[in-house]
C-alpha cells in the first residue's frame, strides 16, 4: 500500500475523527492519529496483510514547549516485505508543572521494541504509557528528578551529595 | 624510626581501622543503589538473584544484568543501563548540525565512521545537497565506512572467542584491527574517533599512496579471514559453546527490533544498504549473508558470528570496487576540493527526517527536526542497532546456563555507548 492508500484505508476503518492530518508533502510522510485511538490503529497496521509493518524503528518523544503547549510522541514503522516506511504521530497537551503528565496508549504488546523506547521517552519527557509493564526509568538513576529533555528542565542541585551543575 | 614506623604499620593493621576500611553489608545499600527488579518476595526457595557487572569484563563495558539463576540455570535476566549514558540528545540541542559529528562518533565508538556517514547523509538529505556531493568523495566515505565496519566486526569476533576462552584470535584480531586504525589514522589524523566525514564532504582528501596501501592490505587479510574461520568459526569447541545456544527466532527478532547481523543471522536477508539503497551501494556488487543453521538451529550464536565473518568478505569486495574507480575514473587530481560542497551555512529547511543506515551494529537511525534559518536542530534522536538488540536478551537467553548467558550476551554485540548514547 501506498501512503495515500493508508491513510485512505485507515480513514475508512476508523473515521476522520481518529485520522487528525496526514502530510505526504515536504521530507517526510506523516500520518497525525488521535490518541485515544492509537493502539487500534497500530494494531490494524500491523496485522492487516495489506499493511503489515512489522518492524517498528523508532519512537521519538517531542517537547515544543510552553509556547506551543503541545507535546509529540512520533512512531517510525517499516513493512519489511513492502519495503515502506511510515510514520505516525499522537499530539499531546502539555503540562504545566504542577500538571498531570499526559498519557498515551502503549503499543509494548504489539511490537516489543516499544518496551524500552518507551520507557526512554517516559524517562526523558515524563510522558506516560498506560498499559506498559514496566514503566521504569531507564537511561537516568531512578532517583533522579525531572525529565531532562522537557524546555522547562532545570537540573538538581544535587545528587547524593554531588554537585550536578558544573 | 623502625619502631617508629612499625608502630604506624601495626595501627593500620589493628582490627579498628580494617573494619572501617572493609565493606559493611547493610540492608539500606540497596535501596541507595539502583534498585533490582525482582524482590526477595518474587522469588520462590530455590531462586537466587545474581548481579554480572557493571565492572564485570565479560559485559562488554558497562552493563549490569540483574539475572535470576535457579542453581545452574537462567530463570530471568533483566538488563540495567545507563551507566554511560552521556545526554547525547540534550547535547543536540544546544549544537549546530556540524558540531554534532563528534558526539556521532562517541555514540559508537568501535565504528564511528559509519555513525558519521549515516548522520551526514542525514543532514545532507534534509539540505538537499545529496546530489551536489563530488562522486570521489563519497567512494571516499564508503571506503572508510568499510574499513571500520571491518574493524568492528574484528572486535567483535575476536572479543567473543576471549569470552568463551580462546585467546589467540582474539590477539589476530586486534593485530589486524591495528593496521586499519592506522590506515584511518593516516586519512583523518585520529585512531578511533575521526570527525573525518563532514556535512558535504570529506575533512581532506585520502593520502598520497592510500589507494595502493589498501589494496596490499585488502589481499593480506583474505587469507587471515580463512585462518580465523579455521580457528574460531570452525572449531569443534567453538561450534559446541555456540551451537544452538540462544535461538533468536525470527519472528521474535522482528518483533523485538533486533536488526544488523542479529537479523540476518535468524535469516532474514535485510540489509538497509540494499533496500534503501542510501550513497553509492546500488552501484557496487555486494551479496548480504544471512544465517542458515549449519552447525545447529537457524539464528543461534554461531550463525551471527558466522555472519559477521562472512559480511567481512562482502567488506572486502566493496572496499576493492571503490578503490578500482578511486584509482582510474575518479583519480585524485590537483583540483580537486574535498570542501566543495561544504555549504557555508547549514540551514535545512523547517520539517522532520527520519534518516537511516546499516551500521555494523544494526540499524542506525536519527530522527531529526530542524527549526528553519537556524543551524541548531530542535531535537536529534538516535535511534542505535544495539538498544533493541540488547532488548531481546531476557527473550533468548530463558532456560541457558549462566556460562551460557555470557555466550549470548557476547553474540549480541553491544557497544554501551552505543545503548546509553
Amino acid at each position: 500500500m501506498t501512503f495515500q492508500e493508508t491513510v485512505a484505508h485507515l480513514q475508512e476503518k476508523f473515521g476522520p475523527e481518529a485520522i487528525l492530518s496526514s502530510e505526504p508533502q515536504g521530507l517526510q510522510e506523516m500520518i497525525t492519529v488521535s490518541v485515544d485511538r492509537l493502539a487500534d490503529i497500530c494494531q490494524e497496521l500491523y496485522a492487516h496483510e495489506q499493511c503489515y509493518f512489522d518492524l517498528l524503528s523508532c519512537i521519538t518523544g517531542m517537547d515544543n514547549g510552553p509556547k506551543e503547549g503541545t507535546m509529540e510522541v512520533i512512531y517510525n514503522l517499516y513493512s519489511i516485505p513492502f519495503n515502506q516506511p511510515l510514520c505516525l504521530r499522537v499530539m499531546l497537551e502539555r503540562n504545566a508543572e504542577d500538571q498531570e503528565a499526559p498519557s498515551v496508549p502503549t503499543v509494548s504488546h504489539i511490537w516489543k521494541t516499544a518496551n524500552w523506547h518507551e520507557r526512554e521517552t517516559f524517562d526523558l519527557f515524563g510522558i506516560r504509557f498506560e498499559g506498559h509493564p514496566d514503566l521504569r526509568r531507564i537511561l537516568l538513576p531512578h532517583d533522579w528528578d525531572g525529565h531532562p529533555l522537557r524546555k522547562d528542565y532545570k537540573e538538581q542541585e544535587k545528587y547524593h551529595g554531588i554537585t550536578v551543575k558544573y | 624510626m623502625v619502631e617508629k614506623l612499625m608502630s604506624k604499620v601495626y595501627y593500620l593493621m589493628s582490627p579498628q581501622t580494617m573494619t572501617k576500611i572493609q565493606y559493611q553489608y547493610d540492608p539500606k545499600h540497596f535501596e541507595n543503589s539502583e534498585p533490582t527488579f525482582f524482590k526477595e518476595k518474587d522469588l520462590t526457595a530455590e531462586e537466587m538473584v545474581i548481579n554480572i557487572g557493571p565492572q564485570h569484563p565479560s559485559t562488554h563495558g558497562v552493563l549490569r544484568l540483574e539475572v535470576v539463576t535457579d542453581g545452574e540455570v537462567v530463570k530471568d535476566v533483566i538488563p540495567h543501563i545507563g551507566y554511560l549514558h552521556r545526554c547525547f540528545e540534550k547535547h543536540c540541542e544546544a549544537l549546530p548540525f556540524n558540531q554534532i559529528i563528534p558526539f556521532v562518533d562517541r555514540m559508537d565508538y568501535l565504528s564511528a565512521m559509519n555513525s558519521e556517514h549515516i548522520y551526514c547523509l542525514g543532514v545532507e538529505k534534509m539540505l538537499g545537497i545529496t546530489e551536489e556531493i563530488p562522486p570521489r568523495v563519497e567512494y571516499i566515505r564508503v571506503v572508510m565506512a568499510e574499513l571500520n565496519r571491518l574493524a568492528s566486526h574484528f572486535v567483535a569476533v575476536g572479543a567473543y572467542a576471549i569470552d568463551l576462552g580462546a585467546f589467540t584470535a582474539f590477539l589476530w584480531m586486534m593485530r589486524d584491527r591495528e593496521h586499519i586504525l592506522r590506515m584511518l589514522e593516516w586519512a583523518s589524523g585520529a585512531r578511533m574517533l575521526y570527525n573525518y566525514i563532514w556535512v558535504g564532504g570529506v575533512f581532506y582528501d585520502l593520502p598520497v599512496g592510500f589507494e595502493e596501501r589498501c589494496q596490499e592490505f585488502i589481499d593480506y587479510l583474505r587469507p587471515k579471514l580463512q585462518e580465523l574461520q579455521d580457528i574460531v568459526i570452525f572449531n569443534k569447541i567453538f561450534i559446541e559453546r555456540t551451537a544452538d545456544i540462544g535461538v533468536l527466532p525470527l519472528d521474535l527478532a522482528i518483533n523485538t527490533g533486533c536488526t544488523g547481523p542479529m537479523l540476518r543471522g535468524s535469516g532474514l536477508k535485510l540489509d538497509y544498504r540494499k533496500t534503501d539503497g542510501y550513497s553509492i551501494y546500488p552501484e557496487l556488487d555486494f551479496d548480504v549473508p544471512v544465517g542458515e543453521g549449519k552447525v545447529g538451529t537457524k539464528g543461534d550464536c554461531w550463525d551471527r558470528n558466522y555472519v559477521r565473518v562472512l559480511e567481512c568478505y562482502e567488506s572486502l569486495k566493496i572496499i576493492e570496487q571503490c578503490l578500482g574507480r578511486l584509482t582510474t575514473d575518479l583519480k585524485r587530481t590537483r583540483d580537486f576540493k574535498p570542501h566543495q560542497a561544504v555549504p557555508k551555512k547549514i540551514w535545512p529547511e523547517k520539517g522532520d527526517l527520519y534518516f537511516r543506515g546499516e551500521s555494523p551494529k544494526g540499524e542506525l537511525g536519527f530522527y531529526f527536526r530542524a527549526q528553519g534559518k537556524r543551524d541548531v536542530p530542535l531535537r536529534v534522536k538516535a535511534r542505535s542497532g544495539a538498544y533493541s538488540n540488547l532488548s531481546a536478551i531476557g527473550e533468548i537467553s530463558k532456560g541457558a546456563l549462566v556460562a551460557d548467558l555470557i555466550a549470548i550476551l557476547g553474540s549480541v554485540d553491544i557497544v554501551l555507548g552505543e545503548v546509553d548514547r
